[in-house]
């Protein structure tokens, strides 16, 4: 088109469009393409643009979801006693434990700074103090966080010497079992085998449900029947496997429990909330489960809520007291928390008495203040205080390494299904595999 | 005979260019000269969205990396490759993914050939059978593993209540024969529209000619049809067992690779998310994609000269 004049090199308008007074069809593809580029480039400049309150600070608080509304609670209540300094969002995690820790750990891989205060599980403390991931607590802040805390649920968030999180609640398990089968409780899990044996000849209801699938639960079912044969997994300073006779004693009690007529047919597959469902459908004596399943058959069974009852955990080895494993959440701050003194500081008032009486009646989260323990307000919805209190001031920890998350996935393969279990060549297993968990070499199934 | 005569064409124009298989003419290295340059900002963009990450996930596998240590980063060399291909856990993972591919493409196979016959041969509602065919396709891969999770469950699922009230997840073949019901359930029609594409190429009057010479349907369908699909065939069975090697999502969803049921990927994913080792995550990854060069590979040697393309002259 060289040699035309501009005029003439433009294409011509229809005669509709000349009419109707509308540009040439070219020109009004410009126009339309100017228009939402426009859109566009503010739309996105829109996003960008930060609201900016000045004043209040906005600290994020990461936890697991909670429909009873205690955790809600708490929040607004701590935001309001700050006077103006901070409001804290609670922001959900996931459901499980599993996908909670994924969240939190590709955030703060990625040195996210819009993660202020978290709520970690009671195992993750070695691996995120070990990856640099949140900050230690010392000074004043340190002995709020220690003054009154039970020693178990303190030693969980404790790594190489340093506080690297405040306890918030807690959790155990009890024996639970319906009296109306047995007049007293059995002490030992051989008495408690035993006493399901008799009543499977009786024909009544003689299941014992516990914790088997191939997850965490059975890694606490393990952790708990070897810290209470005198055992641990891991020498004192998490360098080296040590698991020996203990373990091959809690192994063949595992075991003996898998293959007698005490053990659930569903046993592989069943976790805590199976474990509730089948005592609750009468189908189980004896139940060892977390507090949760009280309120809940109070609810659902009422006629068999008269006859269900509490006891301590069963001992392992006759005359030791068992050590039950110790479950529950610490709080942490984040290392890349822009806001870290006021997040030390809400973290404290999210754990402190008045919220933890909270989580305690509204949520049924177990506290970590042993002062709670007596105070008659708990009394009503913690009938057990007392045995729960004994039990987590005997607790047992999991194993505290940074490769936690690997020892216990080689743990749990390896006990689950509980009838594949050969107490010698068991453990003689679990050694391979942990000692190569611990040096971070071969892989997770 | 099409093919030969085809064949044949192509030789005389060659031998009428002066030289052999091997010399153009001026015309068509132009031509083929301006197909790169047109080909070329497509490449440029794939190499930069694809072959950074590659190339990061293989620098990657050569260390000894675990986002939980991030000052104990060293270079390892091929360790961790031995450390995969030694591991019992390696080989589980892929026995199990050759097995579920072979059983989930051989099964969509026969099946998405025979819904294409139907979709081909339909009279009535055409246009109906073709889009309700095409239904478990379209709905998210995610969403339908669940639903078939429900199904499965004891006590809340009305598939697993037909079959006594079993927990078919539970056990390592059972939970199988679920994914790989899973797998067929969703991907038979894209099978089956790759394979109707390729029907429809059949022409017409070789089958009349064939009925009048005396073939039976069978006799007509092996003899005519399958070898005027080969082309069609080789990328449906290519594409489909590409992606049931690579298969996660419904493993993920339906028993995220409990039990023994874990691919490859899964296998990949775990020990990147899970146990946060970048570096046998990473060697993971790189093995995958050399076994699925590998199938590729093997697939267009299979096929030869029934390939796309291969019998235009070079």
């Amino acid at each position: 088109m060289i040699g035309l004049t501009d005029r003439q090199a433009r294409p011509k308008r229809s005669a509709l469009r000349r009419v109707l007074g509308w540009p040439s069809r070219t020109r009004s593809r410009e126009l339309i393409a100017g228009a939402m580029g426009v859109i566009l480039v503010s739309s996105v400049l829109a996003a960008c643009a930060t609201s900016n309150a000045a004043g209040t600070v906005t600290l994020t608080f990461y936890d697991a979801p909670d429909t009873s509304g205690a955790t809600q609670q708490v929040v607004n209540t701590c935001s309001a006693q700050s006077d103006g300094k901070y409001t804290i969002s609670y922001q959900q995690l996931p459901t499980g434990s599993d996908g909670q820790r994924e969240q939190l750990v590709r955030r703060l891989a990625a040195h996210d700074s819009s993660i202020d205060i978290m709520a970690l599980d009671v195992t993750w403390e070695p691996e995120f103090a070990e990856a640099g991931w949140i900050q230690p607590w010392t000074g004043a802040y340190k002995q709020q966080a220690e003054a009154g805390t039970l020693v178990p649920a303190l030693d969980t968030a404790i790594w190489q010497g340093k506080l690297v999180a405040v306890p918030d609640n807690s959790n155990t398990e009890l024996l639970w079992y319906r009296s109306d089968l047995v007049k007293t409780p059995p002490a030992t899990w051989t008495q408690m085998i035993n006493d399901s044996i008799q009543l499977a000849k009786e024909g009544k209801p003689h299941l014992i449900e516990i914790q088997g699938a191939q997850y965490e639960g059975v890694t606490v079912w393990f952790n708990t029947m070897l810290a209470s044969a005198g055992g641990s997994v891991l020498s004192p300073n998490a360098q080296q496997v040590v698991l020996g006779q203990p373990a091959i004693t809690a192994l063949s009690m595992m075991k003996e429990l898998a293959t007698s007529v005490a053990a659930d047919p569903s046993l592989d597959v069943q976790m805590e909330n199976d474990n509730r469902l089948a005592m609750e459908a009468g189908k189980a004596a004896f139940e060892l489960n977390y507090p949760f399943v009280y309120p809940s058959m109070k609810t659902d069974d009422p006629a068999l809520f008269k006859d269900f009852k509490w006891a301590p955990y069963p001992e392992v080895i006759p005359g030791k007291p068992a050590r039950v494993t110790i479950g529950g959440t610490d709080l942490a701050v984040s290392a890349y928390s822009q806001h870290s003194s006021l997040a030390f500081q809400a973290a404290l008032c999210l754990r402190d008495k008045a919220s933890q009486l909270v989580s305690a009646t509204v949520g049924g989260l177990p506290p970590t203040l042993t002062s709670l323990y007596s105070d008659p307000a708990m009394f009503a919805d913690y009938p057990f205080h007392a045995d729960i209190l004994q039990a987590l001031e005997n607790a047992s920890v999991r194993p505290k390494t940074p490769t936690y998350q690997i020892v216990s996935i080689d743990i749990s393969h390896l006990v689950s299904p509980p009838v594949s279990i050969n107490p010698v060549s068991t453990e003689k297993s679990m050694v391979g595999e942990i000692g190569n968990a611990l040096q971070e070499k071969g892989l997770i199934p | 005979m099409s093919t030969s005569t085809q064949t044949a064409a192509v030789a005389e124009a060659a031998g009428a260019k002066g030289k052999g298989r091997g010399k153009l003419s001026e015309g068509a290295r132009a031509e083929r000269r301006l197909g790169w340059l047109l080909c070329a900002p497509a490449v440029v963009i794939m190499i930069a969205v694809t072959a950074y990450p590659i190339g990061y996930a293989v620098y990657l596998s050569l260390q000894k990396y675990n986002l939980a240590f991030p000052n104990a980063v060293k270079f390892v060399g091929l360790s961790n490759y031995g450390a995969v291909l030694s591991s019992p856990y390696w080989w589980q993972a892929f026995k199990v993914t050759i097995i579920i591919m072979v059983v989930s493409v051989a099964i969509e196979f026969v099946l998405g050939m025979l819904l294409a016959l139907l979709m081909y041969r339909t009279l009535l509602g055409r246009g109906t059978v073709r889009t309700s065919a095409l239904i478990p396709y379209g709905i998210v891969t995610i969403a339908a593993a669940y639903s078939w999770q429900f199904a499965w469950t004891p006590s809340t699922g009305y598939l697993s209540a037909l079959f006594n009230n079993s927990a078919p997840l539970s056990s390592t073949v059972s939970s199988l024969g679920v994914i790989i019901l899973a797998e067929v359930w969703k991907t038979t029609p894209f099978v089956a529209l790759l394979l109707l594409a390729g029907l429809s190429l059949v022409p017409e009057d070789l089958q009349k000619a064939a009925k009048v010479d005396g073939a039976t349907a069978w006799q007509r369908f092996t003899r005519i049809t399958l070898p005027l699909m080969k082309p069609a065939i080789l990328v449906a069975l290519l594409f489909r067992t590409l992606d049931a090697f690579r298969i996660f999502d419904n493993i993920y969803i339906l028993t995220d690779g409990g039990n023994g049921t874990g691919s490859v990927s899964v296998l990949g994913y775990d020990n990147l998310f899970n146990a946060l080792n970048l570096g046998i995550g990473s060697a993971i990854s790189i093995l995958i994609f050399i076994c699925v060069a590998i199938i590729a590979v093997l697939f267009i040697k299979g096929f030869g000269t029934a390939a796309p393309g291969s019998n235009l002259l070079k």
